[in-house]
């Protein structure tokens, strides 16, 4: 049967047909598809939102040390809070097969970086294959567990945003059964304290070696002799684009970037008179193909940044000018937070509080952009805390007015320590946890606060204002983030403290059902409007500004944050 | 062929940009199609790139390689004229909302009209959004759209019509296959 599917949906297909009974992942753009499919589609795969991605790879490799077989599913930088369990699993012994889905943002279409993940394949020293299409991506995490468990190893499967997003026709294949777990105990395979970790080191060596030679004759890595003038080597995404841009070409396209097959390069660069590496972001495979002392162009015609596309690859190995047509200056329209937004109001009364704002990841990073302009850093996830604290213990209690923002989801992730920190190392600044009850950015995924699991089962929830006591901070309060003026008083207070303070700001997200702001659209007495425009300071969509006065929007859900600091009570209407 | 849709967060693109792959893939031909989601579905810009042919390499419409531009927004619209062909078609639907810098008053909505005229004159004006609202549905405006869409295209109203049987739910069906006939009966020839 055949079926359009994105690539996050082939490859929660390909884990259901390849018997896969465990699959773990914490949300993340462009990779949070895949076990929303698996929740939805495929009821035998257990499924859950863990935490963070380091706890996703972790219970992924307990059900694979049980004997199923397993996944777990993250963004590219959700690999690096990955990496301590990624670099030491190699070398433990794999029953069930393993496979980690990292889904790459090239041209960072919502991401802090664009890091090239391949890297980690060579640095854990384990196999990755990189699909080019909807049915690949199915096909290959078949593949991957089936090479996982042949080979004893964890297996990276790597795609980026355009196999993930994009949507392809995949014919669908049998359906494997699952595995049956089982206790077994492997001290010396799974126990890695030095004596046991030295014996396998080179059993990792011997293993990628032997996985060269797969490579080398694995079907998934294909030669497409054509014309020979021009040879491209490619994986991915990027080989489309150089398939669309050279139609002619002769094409070593690889499936398995990692290790690269070297017999089957060096053949495929004698038949052919110029060799192109085509690869978005780092020269990954060209580095190593230039290290075996073959010829070939790559970063030097082709940029390191940013995605491909076909234009991009035809000027770099043609050389001829791509038209680059004019672009009208036409007024932007970046992504805002919602109208109604609980977060709208407390970035706003921090700013007017005059707080250095160390912000985080989620929807109030929006808050960066004008007129709030309330957001003064954003590194990583679970970050602002540790930047707050590190800020105000340069300037000691009651100096400088240092505050870092987080969400509930994001606290969950990689807070909690920071805050230990905070509590345990005497730190002054002030934390809010904005507690809009999920994870918004990402589309609205559950967390340990909410009480759901990722299959819409009621579990615990976890308790914020406990919680925070629990690490040691006296000084807690949670507050309602409408009443802007009350929670103005509130922020000035904890600054007040001079000692670690914590506000939970509770509101949960409008685009949830249990929002609680009433939904009725507030209006402007045109009269009594002064223009004075502080209703626009707060960056509402709903509020427009037109022959100096303003106006309200269809957009408007009655959040009442603009009628509170209305300062000639102009805005009313909603009860 | 490649027809690229673009709009704001929110007005059902991706649902329209899906049916039409669906619609595609049964009439026979390969199908790909490329979108961004996430941030962009806070009030952001969107597009929808789909393509079908025999066989289809890259997921994304060249520049200058867009045959049919259905615009779900008029300002949506002038961001994407560097992907059109010199005589591609345009189905802009008459509905503007106004970005951050225009709510401001920082900026003056621009009459776009201008600008696409400089590359293709095929332009169809369609009242989508006021259709969508007399039928007392205003999120249907991507269905209506669909449908005038579908009368520059290939496949016939058969095929449509069971797309969307088996792609919505039954309650909703009724109102999108309503919706879709309205969008048909739009003249853009
Ligand atoms: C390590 C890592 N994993 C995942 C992401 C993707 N991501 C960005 S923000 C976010 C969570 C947002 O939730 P929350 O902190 O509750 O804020 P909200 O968006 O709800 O306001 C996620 C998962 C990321 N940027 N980095």
């Amino acid at each position: 049967m055949k079926k359009m599917l994105s690539g996050n949906e082939a490859i929660a297909r390909g884990a259901y047909e390849a018997g896969v009974s465990f699959a773990s992942a914490y949300p993340g753009t462009p990779s949070t598809e895949v076990l929303e499919t698996i929740a939805r589609e495929y009821p035998r795969v257990y499924a859950e939102w863990s935490p963070n991605e380091k706890v996703a790879l972790e219970v992924a490799a307990g059900a694979s040390y049980a004997g199923v077989r397993s996944i777990a599913v993250m963004k590219h930088v959700g690999v690096n809070v990955a990496a301590d369990p990624l670099m030491t699993l190699p070398y433990t012994l794999i029953r069930g097969g393993l496979v980690l889905v990292s889904a790459d943002d090239p041209e960072l279409f919502s991401s802090q970086n664009e890091q090239d993940n391949r890297h980690y394949a060579r640095f854990a020293k384990i196999p990755m294959l990189e699909p080019a299409t909807s049915q690949e991506a199915k096909d290959f995490m078949v593949e991957a567990i089936r090479m996982s468990e042949q080979f004893e190893t964890p297996v990276l499967l790597r795609t980026t945003t355009r196999i993930s997003h994009s949507m392809g026709i995949v014919e669908l294949g049998d359906v494997a059964d699952q595995r049956t777990p089982s206790v077994e105990r492997h001290p010396a395979e799974w126990v890695m304290l030095p004596a046991n970790a030295r014996v396998r080191h080179p059993l990792i060596e011997d293993r990628i070696r032997a996985l060269r030679d797969y490579s080398n004759t694995s079907a998934l890595n294909r030669v497409e002799m054509a014309d020979t003038s021009l040879g491209i080597i490619s994986s991915g995404v990027a080989y489309q684009y150089a398939r669309e841009a050279f139609p002619k070409a002769s094409f070593l396209k690889l499936g398995m970037p990692y290790p690269l097959p070297d017999e089957l390069i060096r053949d495929f660069a004698a038949k052919v008179d110029e060799l192109w590496i085509v690869e978005e972001l780092d020269g990954f495979m060209e580095e190593q193909i230039r290290a075996m002392g073959i010829a070939c162009h790559g970063k030097d015609g082709l940029p390191l940044c940013g995605e491909l596309n076909p234009d991009i690859v035809r000027q770099a190995i043609t050389g001829e000018a791509v038209h680059s047509p004019v672009q009208h200056a036409l007024p932007g329209r970046p992504p805002s937070m919602c109208p109604g937004c609980p977060h709208r109001g407390l970035l706003w009364a921090l700013k007017k509080n005059k707080c250095f704002i160390a912000g985080d990841i989620g929807c109030y990073t929006l808050g960066f952009l004008p007129p709030l302009d309330a957001i003064d850093t954003t590194l990583c996830m679970g970050a602002g805390i540790n930047h707050a604290h590190g800020m105000s213990k340069v300037f000691g209690p009651g100096k400088e007015k240092i505050a870092a923002v987080i969400g509930d989801s994001t606290f969950f992730h990689s807070g909690i320590t920071g805050l230990a920190n905070l509590a345990y190392n005497r730190g002054a600044a002030v934390i809010v946890i904005l507690d809009n009850r999920t994870t918004a950015m990402t589309g609205s995924q559950n967390h340990p606060g909410t009480g759901i699991t990722i299959r819409g089962e009621q579990t615990t929830s976890l308790d914020l204002e406990q919680l925070v006591r629990a690490l040691g901070i006296t000084w807690v309060r949670t507050i309602d983030p409408y009443d802007v003026k009350k929670t103005r008083k509130d922020i000035n207070e904890a600054v007040a403290s001079e000692g670690p303070a914590v506000i939970i700001s509770k509101a949960p997200c409008v685009l949830l059902k249990s929002r609680t702001v009433s939904g009725r659209r507030l209006s402007v007495e045109t009269e009594t409007c002064t223009g004075c425009k502080a209703c626009i300071g707060i960056g509402c969509p709903a509020i427009e500004f037109k022959d100096e006065k303003a106006y309200i929007n269809g957009m408007c859900v009655g959040c009442g944050v603009c009628a509170d600091l209305c300062g000639p009570g102009a805005i009313g209407g909603a009860e | 062929m490649n027809v690229l849709m673009t709009g704001v967060g929110g007005q059902g693109i991706i649902l329209a940009s899906d049916m039409l792959s669906e619609v595609m893939m049964r009439y026979g031909y390969d199908v790909k199609k490329s979108e961004i989601h996430g941030m962009a579905q806070r009030g952001g810009s969107v597009m929808s790139h789909v393509r079908f042919s025999e066989q289809v390499a890259s997921p994304l419409i060249p520049l200058k390689g867009c045959d049919i531009l259905l615009s779900f927004e008029e300002l949506e619209t002038a961001r994407y004229v560097p992907y059109l062909k010199d005589d591609a078609q345009v189905i802009i639907n008459r509905f503007r909302l106004a970005p951050p810098s225009v709510i401001s008053g920082a900026r003056q909505y621009p009459d776009i009209i201008p600008f696409i005229q400089e590359r293709t004159q095929r332009i169809h004006l369609v009242d989508g959004s006021s259709i969508a609202e007399e039928m007392g549905n205003p999120r249907g405006v991507n269905i209506i759209l669909l449908g005038t869409l579908s009368t520059l295209l290939e496949p016939d109203e058969a095929l449509w019509i069971d797309c969307i049987n088996t792609m919505l739910k039954e309650k909703i069906r009724p109102m999108n296959i309503e919706g879709f006939k309205k969008g048909r009966q739009v003249q853009i020839h």
